[in-house]
């Protein structure tokens, strides 16, 4: 076939319709909260004392970690995703949550005594948060997966480790709101263990499934 | 490659989506030349045919055509996609290939040549279901309109159209997946 024969077969196909990425990346941002919530609901749930533990800071703070990293991620990825878009500055403020999480950690080991920083880090739920955190994560994992292949990510395996990323951001939003362990220590160990697991999946997804 | 290209092109490619065929074919010329001059000068061993990277090439740019933010400049947007095809039509033969961004520049449009060599996108054509196949090569090979093509196999034109965008959407997955490179 010649590549004059090509642009026939391709202009003949001039009226086919897709959703523009933009907007599908909303679709599904949506969607994928959407099963993250069921899944939480169903399994876990918020913990009882969420009204009164909404009033203390570490626990607001976790939301703050986990939402920077979901809105950063979101960010990076839908420009991932495009072709010839420009990724560093969204790439750039993926470097805030785990900042934030440092300057956190730092406080938190000036104001708790020493003596008290393993049971802190240990907490209470570590082998919890590290199941439901990806089990939360998978089914939105799967969805940026899919919108991944939907759209053009030039360097998939990158792209893929950012789905995950922004699968466990949204997972851990929820799973904070389970969570009695509070302490950035807890958070900076576990939570990012889980995180990073979900990360790995998703490079992983990005190598064999992600093929344009 | 100028300011005046990029405007031009992307006005073009803005009223393809809108449904414009005669746009498209426009706009499809024009980048299978600028494609076939930057392609042939990236590729300076064999092993590699140009003309084979420059039809997968088209093909990307046809179904990842809703990836294109319609405000954004269309040129970074076709080079990148360029680039990819053609790193991955390297690395399926086991090689390497370095591009700058910088060559993107330097880049003039190029007419086809006939080569009697097989096409990478025969053997793709030949892997689809009968009926894709029939329809891709009526309205691709023989020049055929959607109307000519389904009075030929007595079909109707809503058919013919969701074949030939079927089988071109598994050409263009099967150029993805790695499946059709000369061994």
């Amino acid at each position: 076939m010649r590549t004059e024969d090509l642009i026939k077969a391709l202009d003949a196909d001039a009226s086919s319709k897709a959703m523009p990425l933009r907007s599908a990346w909303w679709l599904a941002a949506g969607a994928a909260i959407v099963m993250a919530a069921i899944v939480f609901m169903l399994t876990i749930g918020p913990r009882p004392d969420f009204m009164v533990a909404a009033h203390t800071i570490r626990f607001l703070a976790k939301f703050v970690f986990t939402i920077v990293l979901a809105v950063s991620a979101f960010a990076s990825i839908r420009a991932l995703s495009t072709p010839g878009a420009s990724t560093g500055r969204a790439m750039a403020w993926m470097l805030a949550a785990p900042l934030l999480v440092a300057v956190a950690v730092v406080l938190e080991l000036f104001m708790v005594p020493e003596a008290l920083w393993g049971t802190r880090m240990v907490g209470s739920n570590m082998m919890i948060c590290m199941g439901f955190i990806p089990l939360i994560g998978i089914g939105p994992l799967a969805i940026f997966l899919w919108m991944l292949r939907y759209g053009a990510p030039t360097r998939p395996v990158l792209a893929g480790a950012v789905a995950g990323l922004l699968a466990g951001g949204l997972a851990a939003t929820f799973y904070a709101a389970h969570c009695f362990d509070d302490s950035p220590l807890f958070v900076a160990t576990w939570y990012t263990i889980a995180i990073a697991a979900l990360a790995l999946f998703g490079a992983l997804g990005g190598r064999f499934f992600v093929r344009w | 490659m100028s300011g005046k290209d990029e405007a031009e092109l992307s006005r073009l490619l803005r009223a393809a989506i809108a449904g414009d065929e005669k746009a498209y074919a426009d706009f499809l010329h024009r980048i299978a030349a600028l494609m076939r001059g930057f392609i042939r000068r990236k590729i300076v061993q064999g092993g590699v045919d140009p003309e084979d990277v420059v039809q997968e090439t088209l093909l990307a740019i046809h179904v990842k055509r809703h990836t294109w933010r319609q405000d954004a400049p269309v040129l970074p947007w076709v080079y990148a996609i360029a680039r990819f095809k053609l790193i991955d039509a390297f690395r399926r033969r086991g090689r390497r290939i370095e591009i700058d961004v910088d060559d993107i520049a330097e880049t003039f449009a190029e007419p086809e040549t006939e080569t009697a060599s097989e096409r990478d996108i025969n053997r793709a054509l030949d892997g689809l279901p009968p009926a894709q196949r029939s329809v891709v090569s009526a309205v691709s090979v023989e020049g055929r309109s959607i109307g000519e093509t389904a009075a030929k196999f007595g079909i109707s034109e809503t058919a013919v159209r969701v074949s030939l965008h079927r089988g071109l959407a598994a050409i263009a997955r099967r150029f993805g997946q790695g499946r059709v490179g000369r061994e």
